[in-house]
């Protein structure tokens, strides 16, 4: 029992509850990204030092930054705002609070129910052993994501290639 | 040093798994929905990072930087369409209002 990788986990979960209720996309953004700093210490915590800095790196690094960049490209207006708070009065938080909780308590149901003991917690996996496991038994799964990022790219400049010609 | 225990970190994921299906059901700003979808995934990779830590087995990272790339690909694909529905003349990012994208 190690009481630091609760306290992470309790930040981890407090920051992306005030993420996804806030109107403003910023502050949202902000929120997200103390979260995903709380997941990184998780994962060094749980041993795992390589996926903690890819997490601060490429998450926190670049895709928020990605959503950083449109939220100041699109230049959100007032309407937006109160139709979000409009939003928010209502009772629109029933339902899917109710399926999000039976959701999480059979899931926390299932996964509670298996005896997982604390098993050889030993050293921490370094980068060198993931590379390995990265390019030798999965060799072909890098290979069908670099086929993933591949079209991701032509398919993102294929949707974006018009705004620049327009206005 | 380390005897983290994985329990807490699959009910940690799971936790913050519902919580990003919440935003994704809740919120109708696609910017929120995106982001709810990005909490969804990191939810996984920690339940994947978990149980390499149980294991004590390299897989568990290898996964997680495959999640690392579907994520990046996935948020680029959609940050580009909000884009174009941006540029297409929408002055709000209402999911409910998308049928009117066009071409």
């Amino acid at each position: 029992m190690n009481i630091v990788l609760e306290l992470y986990g309790l930040i981890a979960i407090g920051a992306t509850a005030l993420a996804i209720t806030r109107t403003i996309p910023v502050h949202g953004l902000l929120y997200l990204v103390v979260s995903l700093l709380a997941l990184a210490c998780m994962f060094d915590e749980l041993g795992a030092p390589f996926a903690a800095m890819l997490e601060i790196i490429v998450y926190a690094g670049a895709i928020i930054v990605l959503f950083v960049f449109v939220v100041m490209m699109i230049n959100l207006g007032q309407p937006d705002q109160l139709r979000e708070k409009g939003w928010f009065a209502g009772g629109a938080w029933i339902g899917p609070g109710v399926i999000a909780a039976l959701l999480m308590g059979l899931l926390v149901y299932g996964t509670q129910r298996s005896t997982m003991a604390v098993g050889t917690a030993g050293t921490p996996i370094g980068p060198q052993q993931v590379g390995l496991t990265l390019y030798g038994p999965y060799i072909l799964t890098v290979e069908l994501s670099s086929f993933l990022l591949l079209a991701g790219l032509v398919s993102a400049y294929h949707i974006g290639r018009r705004i620049g010609g327009k206005s | 040093m380390n005897a983290a225990d994985p329990n807490g970190a699959l009910i940690v994921a799971v936790i913050l798994f519902s919580l990003g299906a919440l935003g994704v059901l809740v919120r109708r700003n696609l910017l929120f929905m995106l982001m709810s979808t990005e909490v969804m995934l990191n939810a996984a990779c920690l339940a994947f990072i978990a149980a390499g830590n149980r294991w004590h087995l390299a897989d568990g990272q290898v996964m997680f930087i495959m999640i690392v790339a579907f994520a990046a690909a996935e948020s680029a694909v959609g940050l580009a369409i909000i884009l174009r529905m941006h540029a297409a003349g929408r002055a709000t990012l209402d999911a409910d209002t998308g049928n009117r994208l066009g071409g």
